[in-house]
């Protein structure tokens, strides 16, 4: 379990402070994938290098499995880092060592025997789907292959965490999509918690099960992915969740309804049902849905009818029929 | 076509010899300052403000003194350092004399050139040595050393190339080789023949080495797709 308690982060610079983080409280069960989505500059990288101290914060508490990481001596903070794999939107892997090589490099560090370190590596990289790839170097691989090494190097000693930092930014979407299958594999066959920093809600809700959002260097909301999803309560959520959404929402005046889709109900046409049974004129201002685990989850934003009665209807048919919604201001 | 002096020096086997000193008093002081000049490159670049263990005062001071060796033109600073060549090797004569000279003028400039090859290194490479836990030292040697291979050598091989003229330099006060020759019998007793065939010489070692340092610094570098 990784905790983070009222954690604070400001970079004294030349032009004066600027805060990072704060006041951070977050917590990253054991198993599951944590999603950190943010937008540029919100202080995610910042967070997720506070959780392996590669940021020193300016206050506040990481612990990692009960551990307190920051009253460590640098010798102990070193072999915790062993447990926490970590992974680059960069990929950062050594250009002048081949792929086996990259792969046995945190081995050397841990001091497992050579052969010991190969007979590692070659597993790892048959988990990763590049064991033809051993004696290539990273200049020679595509993009997704690069990111590939650079996670067989990361699990190399077999760490319960994995730190994700916008791993598959650099990515085309069909990369990205087999890099998040081979984390969800890795997540579920190895148990690996991992952590994903991210500003595309599609990686978030394709692979993790709980997400915070963060806006302004604070916490703006947290919970599983399926709540946030499909109940945004903070401006920045909605904003993330449906990029540019907000101004063709925001500027349509007159009452408006959210229709949220938990995943159960979403397969009926329930937008035509409620236009046929209440002769009510309704236009979408916004919709989207998603497959998450096999159910559909998402919302409809509904512009309402100006007439109180066609309006009237239109709600006592919804919550008739009870179907989750929210009036939108 | 040539001079009486000209044959006189050749048949002597003269030239033969200077081409042999002008190596050996090129590449022993080359070899000398990187033994110096590597640890003073890594110091300057771990001690940085933005390197892996920034001692800002220190390196400031030893950035100062490597300026102010770099600074001072070499003539100069060959006879401001013969006492110290006489308190290293007993005497400020002859080739051990210049060795010891030419390392005090290259090791700063080698302590540069490899502070910059380290500094090419990518920060992110860095970071993901740091997150598997690597100590500062081990990142020297398994990362920043290792991954900046092929620009040190191109840097040797600028190094030895700069060193080979101040070698030639050393000519002007006792140190032997092509330089020695060019200086006493062809500049000393008017032969533009000496001058030139010791020119051509030097110009031959430079493509050599320069040639040979390239293949190598290519053949090593693995950032390059084959």
């Amino acid at each position: 379990m990784i905790e983070i308690r009222g954690l604070s982060k400001t970079f004294h610079t030349a032009n004066g402070d600027i805060t990072a983080l704060q006041d951070i409280d977050l917590t990253i069960r054991d198993g599951e994938i944590y999603g950190i989505i943010g937008l540029s500059g919100a202080g995610k990288s910042t967070l997720v290098r506070c959780i392996n101290l590669l940021e020193q914060p300016t206050a506040g508490e990481v612990l990692v499995d009960g551990k307190n990481l920051l009253t460590l001596s640098r010798k102990e903070l070193l072999k915790t880092r062993q447990n926490i794999g970590m992974i680059f939107q960069g990929f950062n892997l050594l250009e002048q060592r081949n792929v086996l090589r990259n792969v046995c490099y945190p081995l050397e560090i841990a001091g497992v025997p050579k052969e010991q370190a190969k007979a590692r590596a070659v597993e790892l990289l048959e988990l990763v789907g590049l064991a033809d790839r051993q004696k290539a170097y990273p200049a020679q691989l595509s993009g997704g292959q690069k990111q590939r090494v650079a996670i067989a190097r990361a699990l190399a000693t077999k760490p319960h965490y994995l730190l994700c930092d916008e791993a598959t930014s650099a990515l085309d979407p069909n990369t990205t999509q087999s890099i998040l299958a081979l984390l969800k594999e890795i997540n579920e066959t190895l148990g690996v918690t991992i952590v994903v920093i991210t500003h595309e809600m599609r990686v978030i809700d394709q692979i993790c099960d709980r997400v915070a959002v963060i806006d302004q260097s604070r916490i703006a909301e947290e919970g599983p992915v399926s709540q946030v999803f499909t109940r945004p309560q903070s401006r920045i959520a909605r904003e993330l969740i449906l990029p540019g959404s907000k101004s063709s929402v925001d500027t349509v005046t007159g009452k408006k309804v959210r229709l949220i889709f938990d995943g159960e109900r979403s397969a009926e046409p329930v937008i035509a049902n409620m236009i046929l049974a209440c002769q009510a004129h309704v236009s979408i201002l916004a919709a989207d849905t998603r497959d998450i685990d096999g159910a559909i989850y998402g919302y409809t934003v509904l512009a309402m009818p100006d007439d109180p009665r066609q309006y009237e209807r239109a709600i006592a048919w919804l919550d008739e029929h009870h179907n989750t919604y929210r009036l939108e201001d | 076509m040539f001079s009486d002096i000209f044959y006189k020096i050749w048949n002597a086997g003269l030239i033969q010899i200077g081409i042999w000193e002008t190596i050996y008093l090129t590449l022993i002081p080359t070899v000398i300052a990187y033994i110096l000049g590597i640890p003073m490159g890594v110091l300057l670049c771990v001690t940085d403000k933005n390197g892996l263990h920034p001692i800002p005062v220190l390196n400031k001071i030893l950035s100062i003194f490597v300026n102010i060796f770099r600074s001072i033109p070499f003539i100069i600073l060959m006879v401001a350092m013969l006492p110290v060549a006489k308190l290293i090797v007993g005497t400020s004569l002859g080739n051990k004399a210049m060795i010891v000279t030419l390392v005090i003028a290259a090791a700063p400039y080698v302590a540069r050139m490899v502070e910059s090859s380290l500094k090419e290194v990518d920060a992110g490479v860095i970071e993901a040595a740091q997150a598997m836990g690597t100590s500062n030292f081990r990142i020297v040697t398994k990362v920043l050393i290792p991954e900046a291979k092929p620009s040190l050598i191109v840097g040797a091989v600028i190094s030895t190339v700069t060193i080979l003229g101040y070698s030639a330099m050393a000519a002007t006060i006792g140190g032997t080789g092509l330089g020695q020759i060019a200086i006493i019998y062809g500049h000393q007793r008017s032969k533009p023949d000496v001058i030139w065939v010791c020119m051509i010489l030097i110009v031959i070692i430079v493509q050599i080495i320069q040639e040979v340092g390239m293949l190598i610094a290519r053949k090593t570098d693995k950032r390059i797709r084959k």
